[in-house]
């Protein structure tokens, strides 16, 4: 294989994710332009307007109406607010939790290793959606949290992004415990424990850095899933509560409408389609920059 | 595995706790006549009184003697409802598992061969897509052709009454591609990396040279080693595809252990929640534990008998 082949080769490779990253900064750009599309197009995407109902494309509802004759493409933008948001916070607070178990267990070792892998691999081979669901509706006031909060309008925000951490991170913890395991046995490690450096420093200033790479491959890989989980949840009823746009919550009406209007099942779904696709995308073509030995995959 | 189920029975008593309302509090609300005095009296009856940890306590010593109580929302006892369940829940399981499996194989395997060719490249494409769309909306644009706008395929998998074995049959159409579609891809790509990884092992090289043909080799002396590793992350990924198939049974209201548990969670049902979900996690461990058996069949040098892991 020729020198320029492989650049070619490269170049496709990474030509897929960057077009998914311009398709994400689209939507990024499309979800903060909510109020501002909302301006333009001179609709109120939260009033109900009952006359309204289910009208086609126009230059007024460039996607037409919904079963309450809000504006689609504005509660589409609003729903990406939700959507996103829920999806980063998530992927963080899980890669967080995920690095913590993987330093810990990787650089200790022994039962604690043990102990914290095991439940790793529990926690990756249960059936999750179930559990999730019986997460979701647990009542916040059992578990002594005040009346006010438990049943503030935000509540079902906060309450999917700690679920979702909450199962989200298995994957970096495996990761990230790998990379600790090789690393751990590199002379400039050794040479920092004969130092007599602490455990502490050690893992903050020698190990840490040198997991970035993996963590944010991970991490991105992670944003994708969990929109699918936070979709799910939503559009069972159990996540973004309406009036609240999610793009998961959207389609919980469409499929009852669906002879009546199908473009309401059809957008929303395609955009969390569009999004999960581009992110895994995004995190393969990091995956393959950032480390050249991965080309086997 | 004991250890397992164990900690979950656990986990998912003091979870269904949480949830709100108990059945007296239900009770309450579907009688108004109960005066509070006979809600007390009532809870001190069914154990409610006592603390969860109590509960919990009574609850494990009557299921290890096989009594996992009834189910409110269908008046039986629990296993009962259960049983019918996972049936449903195992047919629709397992031919969406076979098809995807037989269709990611040979993909996969054609990807490995034209590795970073158009061929590869359209195949990852496809793989991604299957793994991003989200299942419930593939449902949704399934029943949309096939339902409403072909009119071929019910969009309903319960046929009403008694139905002959092709009715059924037919029902089961729409859930099957659903759930093999979300899996098919994950699948495939496991394929491809592991039989690419083989391809280029040295018996393989050894192979070609003593004059075998390209698919004497590949799927000979290929396929059956790249196996291993596909086997392991495939009865990994089990409880994903169960999480999958709970999706599929609420969208096409197949009455299987999936729509149970979420009919039993979202109709407090406690009892069929947690024995559900626990019925759930045992058959994903039994699962695992097959996957784990079938390494001696893939690969003799695995032998359980010397190893004591």
């Amino acid at each position: 294989m020729t020198r320029a082949q492989l650049f070619i080769k490269r170049m496709m490779l990474h030509r897929v994710a960057v077009v998914c990253a311009g398709i994400l900064s689209l939507l990024f750009l499309f979800a903060l332009s909510a109020p501002i599309l909302e301006m333009i197009l001179n609709t109120d995407a939260s009033k109900v307007n009952l006359f309204t109902r289910y009208q086609p494309f126009s230059l007024e509802h460039p996607l037409g109406t919904d079963e309450l004759g809000r504006d689609l493409l504005v509660r589409l933008a609003y729903g990406g607010r939700v959507s996103l948001l829920v999806g980063f916070t998530a992927a963080i607070i899980a890669a967080a939790i995920g690095t913590l178990i993987g330093l810990v267990a990787g650089y200790f070792g022994g039962w604690l290793d043990t102990l914290l892998m095991r439940t790793t691999d529990s926690v990756i081979a249960l059936p999750l959606l179930p559990l999730l669901i019986v997460l979701a509706v647990i009542d916040l006031e059992k578990l002594g949290i005040p009346a006010s909060i438990a049943n503030h309008q935000d509540i079902g925000l906060y309450r999917i992004i700690v679920i979702v951490s909450l199962v989200g991170w298995t994957g970096v913890a495996r990761l990230v415990r790998g990379s600790v395991l090789s690393l751990r046995e590199r002379p400039y490690i050794t040479a920092a424990r004969a130092m007599g450096v602490p455990a502490k420093r050690i893992i903050l200033t020698h190990i840490l850095p040198a997991l970035t790479s993996p963590i944010t491959v991970a991490t991105t890989l992670s944003v994708g899933n969990i929109i699918l989980f936070e979709s799910i949840l939503s559009f069972l009823g159990l996540g973004i509560n309406p009036p609240t746009p999610s793009w998961g919550n959207m389609l919980t009406n469409a499929q009852e409408l669906i002879w009546e209007a199908p473009t309401l099942a059809f957008f929303p779904g395609m955009l969390i389609f569009v999004t999960v696709l581009a992110f895994n995308f995004i995190g393969d073509g990091l995956q393959d920059a950032l480390s050249p030995r991965s080309k086997k995959r | 595995m004991l250890t397992v189920i164990f900690v979950m029975s656990f986990v998912c008593y003091m979870l269904l706790g949480l949830m709100p309302g108990d059945p007296v509090d239900l009770l309450i609300s579907a009688d108004p006549k109960l005066t509070s005095e006979d809600a007390a009296r009532l809870k001190a009856l069914y154990g409610l009184d006592q603390p969860l940890l109590n509960r919990y306590l009574n609850w494990l010593t009557a299921a290890v003697q096989g009594d996992f109580g009834y189910s409110r929302l269908y008046a039986k006892p629990v296993l009962e409802v259960l049983w019918g369940a996972l049936e449903r829940t195992l047919v629709l399981m397992s031919i969406a598992f076979l098809l995807s499996v037989l269709l990611a194989i040979p993909t996969g395997m054609l990807a490995a061969r034209r590795i970073h060719t158009p061929t590869d490249y359209s195949i990852n494409f496809l793989c991604f897509a299957g793994i991003s769309i989200p299942s419930f909306w593939l449902a949704l644009m399934l029943i949309l052709l096939f339902s409403v706008i072909l009119g071929w395929l019910p969009a309903n998998a319960t046929p009403l009454g008694q139905v002959g074995f092709f009715q059924k049959a037919q029902a089961l159409i729409l859930p099957v591609i659903t759930l093999s579609m979300v899996s098919i891809g994950g699948v495939t790509r496991y394929v491809r990396s592991s039989m690419y990884e083989t391809l280029h092992q040295d018996y393989i090289t050894t192979a070609y040279a003593k004059g075998l043909s390209e698919s004497q080799v590949v799927w000979r002396h290929g396929l059956r080693n790249s196996m291993i590793p596909v086997v392991t992350i495939l009865s990994l990924d089990l409880g994903a595809f169960f999480s999958g198939a709970v999706i599929v049974e609420i969208m096409f209201a197949y009455p299987g252990m999936g729509k149970m548990l979420f009919d039993a969670i979202n109709g407090s049902d406690y009892n069929l929640a947690l024995v559900g979900l626990l019925l759930a996690t045992l058959v994903t461990l039994l699962a695992n534990f097959l996957a784990d058996v079938s390494y001696v069949g893939l690969d003799p040098r695995i032998s359980y008998q010397e190893q004591s892991k």
